[in-house]
């Protein structure tokens, strides 16, 4: 068996906090914004990530490329650990992983013309190219994502979203990467485009043969592109498990309750649904409930879940579907 | 159908092989900049002074520091603006030309502020991108620095430079160029700080794109509309600051001149009745000032339409 294209162990990213008013010999405090994350991507599939916003999903994609400082061990095809590598030998990876942001506008530079926009990372890894050939690739890919090449001098303000979208993810592909972290690409887009550019991802992900990290809230959007599914609570992951099979069979309470929730397009079906509501916030990550962290909301929660941390264990059958839960069905 | 198949597939393909020309933001405050009537005027009053400051010297009779004898003791009957004289701008109290006083004092006047000034953009705009970038101690180290040269009263800096390297107009230069920039590169800072969290910032890292140059490709770009609003300003301010250094008598040197000397010596003899020697200089140096506030505001108008 071939090695994962990215395996991640025991992933954790803290930050200190220093507040307004500290003496500087306190203490800074510490928030877990992920708290020991496992998990594999194979080549050409694609992880999905959701949770409620400030779980650690963007924190971990950032972490995955060395936007924030990370303890750990990414390993890249089984042979490098990213985290472990000077600035130098961290660029040979950083065409290797590109990246899809979530706001498409404000995610390019007003200034430049789409050519340069999405030419940025090719000047940056092959500085050799002339500029004819930049122009040339630049046009290729931007009628791969189905942008008009003859529009290459406009600038992004004479774009819409999606246009603008296709425009990040032209500069994501245009380095030919093996994998592209996607985090909420779609969340700031509507519906309707929202179909355009998850099909036109998926389209390049067959063509292109791509591992996608794809990050979003929006569990519908994650069911569709999706082969596998990662529920993160509070930075740790709750459940890990193929996509039919968590949407099919979801064993965690948290899991259950985010997918009773989904909407259904069926007024009729929708009325009549029964959705688990969960009580209270999201607690504060500076001071994170005892053992299991979801405890707090969970309505199965006992006082076991408050001594003893759950571990991520596999399900009876030996499958790859994962829980961290005392209870798990 | 109505429409031929075929007609439309060239037409198609014709719109297709031609490359769109973008309209960037720059092309829209332009626009903007020039339906502005205040700025407009203010930008060819600018022309015109440009123009009467380099082409002076050919519409001249005589030069700078000729005196002329007949004048000599009788300024006020004989000095007084005429064309036949050729004085058209009348004579100072030693009996030089005027208009070829004026013109000099015009050229070493804009050339203080716009030196003063370019100074300030590319010194500030370059520490105060690197400082607000970089962040942490480095930002703290030196944005304290600068705080620390802000406590220094800048005009005695300047007069002790002048009194004890000489009087020179480089001198002059150094001095207004040590100081100009510091308010630049806190501006700049400031802007920095809300720029370097956008996404297109983190993309450019995410890729790999060395420290460097972000800098110089992406934040100074956008910085570039607040910079060009307050190098406009700071140019009447570095003029003005050369004036009263040479109102003090300290600055250029004897026979060259500039506006705040002849400001000064006409002041000296208005009581004489030689009232054209105060009013012509004057007058280039607020219809000037005035000039370069107006495109000043008319700048940021155009580059913020956000915040009329």
């Amino acid at each position: 068996m071939t090695a994962p294209l990215l395996k991640v162990e025991d992933l954790r990213v803290t930050f200190r906090l220093k507040s307004e008013g500290d003496m500087p010999w306190t203490k800074p405090k510490r928030l877990h914004a992920v708290g020991g994350v496992n998990f594999e991507l194979k080549q050409g599939e694609t992880l999905g990530i959701v949770g409620e916003s400030g779980c650690g999903k963007s924190t971990l994609a950032r972490a995955l490329i060395r936007m924030v400082q990370a303890q750990g061990s990414v390993v890249w095809m089984g042979q490098e650990e990213l985290l472990g590598l000077s600035k130098r030998q961290m660029m040979k990876y950083r065409s290797e992983i590109q990246m899809v942001f979530q706001d498409p506008l404000a995610s390019l530079n007003p200034r430049k013309t789409v050519g340069e926009i999405i030419a940025e990372p090719l000047r940056t890894h092959n500085p050799s190219l002339s500029k004819k050939e930049i122009v040339a690739e630049v046009k290729a890919m931007m009628e791969k994502v189905s942008l008009l090449p003859n529009q290459i001098n406009r600038y992004p303000h004479e774009f819409s979203g999606g246009q603008c979208q296709r425009i990040g993810i032209a500069r994501a592909l245009i380095v030919r990467p093996k994998m592209i972290i996607c985090d909420e690409p779609v969340s700031a887009l509507d519906v309707s485009i929202q179909a355009q550019v998850i099909n036109l991802l998926m389209d390049l992900q067959k063509e292109m043969g791509l591992s996608l990290v794809f990050i979003a809230h929006d569990l519908s959007v994650v069911k569709h592109i999706s082969n596998r599914v990662m529920v993160l609570y509070l930075g740790k992951v709750m459940e890990i498990a193929d996509r039919d099979d968590l949407y099919d069979n979801p064993r965690h309470p948290y899991t259950q309750a985010l997918i009773s929730a989904v909407p259904i397009p069926e007024p009729k079906i929708e009325r009549n649904k029964e959705t688990i509501l969960l009580e209270g916030d999201l607690p504060s990550p500076l001071a994170p409930p005892s053992g299991c962290v979801f405890r707090t909301r969970c309505p199965k929660a006992t006082d076991l879940c408050a001594q003893e941390i759950p571990s991520l264990e596999q399900g009876t059958e030996g499958s790859s579907h994962k829980v961290a839960c005392h209870f798990s069905d | 159908m109505l429409i031929k198949k075929e007609k439309m597939e060239m037409l198609a393909e014709t719109l297709s092989e031609q490359d769109v020309k973008g309209r960037s933001l720059w092309a829209d405050a332009r626009k903007r900049f020039f339906q502005n009537k205040a700025a407009v005027t203010g930008m060819i009053t600018l022309v015109l002074v440009f123009l009467f400051a380099f082409l002076g010297t050919y519409f001249a009779k005589y030069t700078n520091d000729e005196i002329d004898f007949m004048v000599i003791g009788q300024v006020l009957e004989l000095g007084s603006p005429s064309i036949e004289t050729g004085h058209y701008f009348g004579t100072d109290d030693l009996g030089r030309d005027l208009f070829a006083r004026v013109v000099q004092g015009t050229q070493i006047s804009l050339m203080v502020g716009i030196v003063g000034a370019a100074i300030a953009v590319i010194a500030g705009t370059l520490y105060g991108a690197t400082a607000g970038y970089v962040g942490g101690r480095v930002d703290n180290i030196m944005m304290r620095i600068v705080d620390i040269l802000m406590a220094v009263p800048y005009m005695f800096v300047i007069i002790l430079l002048l009194v004890i390297f000489g009087r020179s107009i480089s001198m002059l230069f150094v001095g207004i160029g040590l100081l100009s920039w510091l308010e630049m590169s806190r501006i700049v800072r400031g802007q920095t700080l809300s720029i370097k969290n956008k996404e297109f910032i983190e993309a450019a890292q995410a890729t790999g794109v060395p420290g460097f140059l972000i800098i110089i490709r992406h934040i100074v770009p956008n910085l570039m509309g607040v910079v060009a609003v307050y190098a406009t300003l700071l140019v009447p301010l570095m003029i003005l600051t050369e004036s009263f250094i040479s109102f003090l008598g300290l600055g250029v040197q004897e026979p060259d001149t500039s506006w705040g000397a002849l400001i000064f010596e006409g002041a000296g003899t208005m009581q004489y009745g030689t009232l054209w020697q105060l009013v012509f200089p004057l007058f280039f140096f607020v219809i000037t000032l005035f000039a370069f506030f107006f495109v000043g505001d008319g700048l940021r108008d155009a580059l913020d339409p956000k915040d009329r």
